[in-house]
Formats: C-alpha cells, sequence, structure tokens
C-alpha cells in the first residue's frame, strides 16, 4: 500500500498539524492559507524562484559520490551538497521562496527567528536583496554562542534583537517573533524557517525545500540510471531539511527514510533534544506535534552541541512520518556526532556542519547492502561551527 | 431547583448588570505559590465582578512581559494546573462571582480536556478562555465536552476581526466576547488612540447580542472609563499584575488597586 503524505485543508498530516493560533495572528495567517499555494504555483513566481535558486543560491547543488566513506560502509554513498548553498546552508532555498511570496502579499517588512543564526543569516541575506527592512530574533544565550553569525545579519543591514524572555534561546525567539507579528500585523511577513509553526508554514516550507529530493531524483537518474535510492538521511531539528530531502520520496516506499535527532549528552541524561524519543503529543508555536515537555504540559528546554537542533519539538510531518512508521528515528550524541564530523573531514575533506554531522553518526547504526545507494544529506557547512570544534578538541 | 440557580454565573452577571462590569486576571500561583485563592477572595471583597485565574504556562505567546514574567515566576513557585483545582477546591465557599480560568491548550490537552472540564464543574469555573484554541477545532472537539460541563468559551476579537467573522464569533459565543483593544500582546499600551475609538464604535454598532467587555491596555480608571464607554465593561490584567507585585500588604494592594480603578469607594 502506498502511504499518502499529504496536508489536509485544516493542515493536518494525520494526528498532527493545525494552526492553533491566537485571534490576534488569525487574520495573518489566513491571507498566508488562502493565497500561498496560488502564488506559488503562479508562472511569475515560479521563473523568479528557480532563477534565484540558480543564479544567486548556486543551485542545482552537487550530489557527489563519496568514495572514501562509501568504502568504510562497504556501501554506495552520495552527498547533497546544500553546504554549497549561498551562506552555507539549504536554509536559503526557504528564505527566497518565502520572500518573493511576502513582495506579493505587498508586504514591506520581514521578521524571523534564529536559533544558530543560519535561518537568520539566510533571511537577513534575501532581506538585503530585496531591499526590506529586516529584524531577527535570536535568544540571548544563543547570540553569546553565536556571535559571527549575528555580526553577518547585522553587516547584512538586519537589525537582531535579543529574546530575553524564558530559557533565551530558539523557542524563545520564535514566541518573541509572533508577538512582534501580533503587534505589527498588517506591514509584517513573518519567515519561519522550519517545517513548524501553523498551517501553512509547514507545508509552505517544505515545498521550498523540496528542491532538495527534486533534484536528487534526476541526479541519480543521470547518475545511475534510477530515481530512487535506497536510504535517505538526514538530521531533524524542526525538520526543514529532512522535509526537503524526503519530500519527493515521501510515498516511495522502497525508498528509506532515515531522520536524525540530536541526543545530546546522551537520551537518559536529561540533556538531550531527541523529540521522539522524550516527547509526547502537544501543541507548541501553532501546531500540533510531538514536543519535549513536563507532565504538566510546560515545554521543556531541550540541549544539544549543535544549535540548530536544541528545538523542543518537530515539525508535525516529521511527527506524522514518525507514528506511522513511515520514516526510521534515530539520534546521535554530541560526541558521536563531532566524531562523524571529523571523519567526514578526513575522509572527504569536507567539514561538516554539527548538525549535519549527526546524520553522518547514524551510518553507524545502520546496515547496508554493497549495492544500497545511500544519499546523506549534507544541509549545512561547519565554518559556523570552528569554535565548537576547536572547544570539543578532539582532533 | 429553578433554573435560575442553574443559570452560569456569567449570564447571571450579565442579566443583572449591564454597565462598568471589572474583570480582573492574575495568574496563579504568583506572587506566592499558595496566594491564588487569598487573591481571589479579595477580589470579590472589592467588588470586582469577574475573576479570571491565569493558568502559567512556559511560552505565553499572547502575553506582554509583565504576565510573562508572572507565568515565570509562578512556574518557579511550582504552580501547575493540578494544584491549581487543588487550591480552588473550597472557592465556592467565599466567592460567589464568577471565575473563569484563563490559559493555553497545551497544559489542558496534557490534563485531558474531560478531566479539565470535569474538574472546572467540580469547583465551580464558569468559563474559559484558551486563546490558541482555533474557533473549529473547538465546535468540532470540544463545545459539546464544554456545554455538558456548564462552561462558557469566550472568543476574542481584534481591530483585524473581519466583520463576518465577528457575527460568526457571536453566533458561537455565550457569556461575553473578548475585544481586545489593539494589534498587541497583553499590557503594551497606556493610553486609548483615535484609531482604537473608531473600532470601539464599528463594534458597538453592530449590536451584538453577546456582552462585551474590552481588554490588552486597560490599565487605570481613564481607560476603563473609556472601555466602559463602548462595551460592557473591561478586563485588566498587567497592571493588576504588576499592583499585586508591589511590597506592603498583598489585600490592601488589592483592594487600593481596584478603588483607584473604579473609583467607587465601599
Amino acid at each position: 500500500m502506498i502511504m499518502k503524505i499529504k496536508v489536509d485543508e485544516r493542515g493536518y498530516y494525520g494526528n498532527y498539524g493545525g494552526a492553533y493560533i491566537p485571534e490576534m495572528l488569525y487574520r495573518n495567517i489566513e491571507e498566508l492559507r488562502e493565497s500561498w499555494l496560488g502564488i506559488i504555483e503562479g508562472e511569475g513566481f515560479r521563473n523568479e524562484f528557480d532563477k534565484l535558486l540558480k543564479d544567486y543560491v548556486g543551485r542545482p547543488t552537487p550530489l557527489y559520490f563519496a568514495s572514501r566513506l562509501s568504502e568504510k560502509y562497504g556501501t554506495r554513498i552520495y552527498l547533497k551538497r546544500e553546504d554549497l548553498c549561498h551562506t552555507g546552508a539549504h536554509k536559503v532555498n526557504n528564505t527566497i521562496g518565502q520572500i518573493l511570496l511576502a513582495q506579493r502579499l505587498g508586504k514591506k517588512k520581514i521578521i524571523a527567528e534564529t536559533g544558530a543564526g543560519q535561518h537568520g543569516v539566510a533571511t537577513a541575506t534575501v532581506c538585503a536583496l530585496m531591499g526590506l527592512e529586516c529584524i531577527v530574533y535570536m535568544g540571548e544565550v544563543d547570540m553569546a554562542r553565536q556571535k559571527p553569525n549575528v555580526e553577518r545579519m547585522r553587516i547584512l543591514g538586519t537589525e537582531v534583537r535579543a529574546a530575553k524572555s524564558g530559557s533565551r534561546t530558539l523557542k524563545d525567539a520564535t514566541n518573541e517573533a509572533m508577538r512582534h507579528w501580533i503587534n505589527h500585523p498588517t506591514d509584517t511577513h513573518y519567515i519561519i524557517g522550519s517545517v513548524v509553526g501553523p498551517h501553512p508554514y509547514p507545508e509552505m516550507v517544505a515545498r521550498f525545500q523540496s528542491v532538495i529530493s527534486s533534484e536528487i531524483q534526476s541526479q541519480l537518474e543521470d547518475e545511475i540510471g534510477r530515481k530512487n535510492p535506497d536510504h535517505v538521511i538526514a538530521c531533524v531539528g524542526g525538520g526543514s531539511n529532512a522535509a526537503g530531502a524526503f519530500y519527493h520520496f515521501y510515498e516511495e516506499n522502497n525508498v528509506n527514510l532515515v531522520a536524525v535527532e540530536a541526543a545530546g549528552k546522551g537520551n537518559e541524561t536529561g540533556q538531550s533534544a531527541a523529540t521522539t524519543t522524550l516527547g509526547k503529543p502537544g501543541i507548541l508555536h501553532g501546531s500540533k506535534t510531538i514536543l519535549m515537555q513536563t507532565d504538566d504540559g510546560q515545554v521543556v528546554e531541550p540541549y544539544s552541541i549543535s544549535a540548530g537542533l536544541d528545538y523542543p519539538g518537530i515539525g508535525p510531518v516529521h511527527a506524522h512520518l514518525f507514528e506511522t512508521g513511515r520514516a526510521q528515528f534515530l539520534s546521535a550524541t554530541d560526541d558521536e556526532a563531532m566524531r562523524a564530523g571529523v571523519e567526514i573531514s578526513r575522509l572527504e575533506g569536507i567539514i561538516p556542519a554539527i548538525e549535519t554531522a549527526h546524520a553522518f553518526a547514524a551510518l553507524d547504526q545502520l546496515t547496508f547492502e554493497p549495492n544500497h545507494v545511500v544519499v546523506v544529506n549534507l544541509s549545512g557547512r561547519g565554518d559556523k561551527d570552528l569554535d565548537t570544534y576547536i572547544k570539543w578538541g578532539q582532533y | 431547583m429553578g433554573a435560575v440557580l442553574t443559570m452560569n454565573r456569567i449570564d447571571q452577571l450579565f442579566e443583572t448588570k449591564k454597565e462598568r462590569i471589572l474583570n480582573v486576571y492574575f495568574t496563579a500561583g504568583f506572587p506566592e505559590l499558595y496566594d491564588t485563592a487569598v487573591i481571589a477572595k479579595q477580589l470579590e471583597i472589592a467588588r470586582v465582578d469577574i475573576i479570571e485565574i491565569g493558568i502559567p504556562y512556559s511560552d505565553p505567546i499572547a502575553d506582554g512581559p509583565t504576565i510573562q514574567q508572572s507565568n515565570g515566576v509562578a512556574l518557579e513557585n511550582g504552580m501547575t494546573l493540578k494544584l491549581l483545582f487543588d487550591q480552588l477546591k473550597d472557592i465556592r465557599e467565599s466567592v460567589s462571582i464568577p471565575i473563569i480560568l484563563m490559559g493555553y491548550i497545551n497544559p489542558i490537552v496534557q490534563f485531558g480536556i474531560e478531566a479539565f472540564c470535569k474538574k472546572c464543574e467540580e469547583v465551580g469555573i464558569d468559563g474559559v478562555i484558551l486563546p490558541d484554541l482555533p474557533m473549529f477545532e473547538y465546535q468540532d472537539h470540544y463545545k459539546s465536552l464544554f456545554d455538558r460541563h456548564g462552561l462558557h468559551n469566550i472568543f476574542l476579537i481584534t481591530p483585524q476581526t473581519s466583520v463576518e467573522r465577528i457575527r460568526e464569533v457571536d453566533k458561537n459565543s455565550r457569556g461575553f466576547i473578548y475585544m481586545v483593544s489593539s494589534a498587541s500582546t497583553t499590557g503594551a499600551k497606556s493610553e486609548i488612540s483615535a484609531d482604537q475609538e473608531t473600532y470601539f464604535t464599528r463594534i458597538k454598532s453592530m449590536q451584538l447580542k453577546n456582552p462585551t467587555l474590552i481588554g490588552f491596555g486597560i490599565s487605570n480608571s481613564e481607560t476603563f472609563d473609556k472601555a466602559c464607554e463602548n462595551a460592557n465593561g473591561a478586563i485588566i490584567g498587567s497592571a493588576f499584575i504588576k499592583a499585586i507585585s508591589k511590597k506592603g500588604d498583598l489585600k490592601e494592594n488589592i483592594k487600593n488597586f481596584v478603588v483607584s480603578v473604579t473609583q467607587e469607594v465601599h
């Protein structure tokens, strides 16, 4: 039986999704819900989106056969090189799409949230490109941890505002961005950076990121004569790179989808961000999903060495993929990820982002046949993480 | 037992009083963990009309800094929804005015919707305000349960809410409609602008079947009076939280604050 992974008209993937928003955001969300699909499927939009992805982002990104890594794992491993996108990660695929959408909605100002700063930089970049005013909310704690990305955003002309509420990390930056939107509902578009938030954001962001799996299919077809690999592996925080890498394979049931969460210092230590292992169904940031929380329903602050994976929820589509068993969910600890990051650096000459290193760490947990085709989504490059690599020090 | 006795206290209130209704919000478990019932009793003594008790939440996205902070303190104090129901167990022995619970949906979902409704009925809760529960989810999955336990679900409207939707809210509302005064989170502004007055007048002219209370940015006698000119009354949250955060006697602070708003000395 072919399983349909499709969002319904109320924004649900099976039991997860929806639009749990206060009335103050109703009109904004309704405007998006009614117009987004018509806008992004319009010919003018598609042409402009495709052209910017090609000329500005540098797409298609290569699908690279990693021969030494393949040899080590006794299989055929391909790397989808999202790290080669302009700004260094897949995040820009979505911000290009959303800035074009914002323009067509007549919005003059942009807000965004960011954790590690990659989505913030990708948003600041497209705002500079289009000449739109931009404010990015970032947890005060994350601003200190990710100073270079704060300065990149500022150089690009964006105002970075510290989220000082709650735990002062990504979840609170998201809260502050939503509060800002409540206070500025008419002239502002909120560019959410992952497949989270109220409907239609999760599906919209997934659509913009789905260029990743679309390219994988045509590149594999050229390379090996079939469009489907045996495994696709991606890391998951909120899950935008995974959603993009899985999108065109959702209904290809012979493709094993592997989502890798951050287990921090270990799932039993209480310092982890492995949502599907530690969470249960709940509602956060506008959608019903799987969520790390106390018995009383208070959201728990997750931990990971990677600032891009320490989000207490996952996108509703991933909650659905997990619940139905369509995707396999694994987790990797800080140490496993760091070791994998160094291994890829030594074997292939590519220093991955620490988020991405979690996906590579999963190679050890899977068994492959020699003739299997494995695609790892190399979602970002490690330049931003040099400090973390240096502090870890085991190389 | 006559029908009047089983009538929801919110409906009873609006049967007898249609002007200058004062609804005061405070966060359960703030400033101290066991202040909840004390504050509720004191609000009744101070002749407030409706008590709105906030269920603290880690991520209150519709709230500004003051209420966010009170939520944070309450959680640090150890407040939970379960404890709140324990604290309210005997509240009807000393408080007779309507009590509303305000909260975000996740803690309630974790508690269990049915268990929540039962507990509300048991302790004598008259209504709930759940800002992040969409209307259609309520209609499809919550309404029949709420009705069975005599709970009114209070909907919000804002300056951005369309006429059609206001009509829909009016149709589906019981108790009253919560008119958010401006595009903002709670506690944001201190004066009522001309734009807001236009919005108030617009709603007034729609002649809704439900009473309306204006909230967000109502903080003192001037803004309370202005709200009362345009609606059946007002809701005060952040300003009250500030008042009970002050040093000094909690009961005195409550009494003085209510008098400063209503200008009525009892």
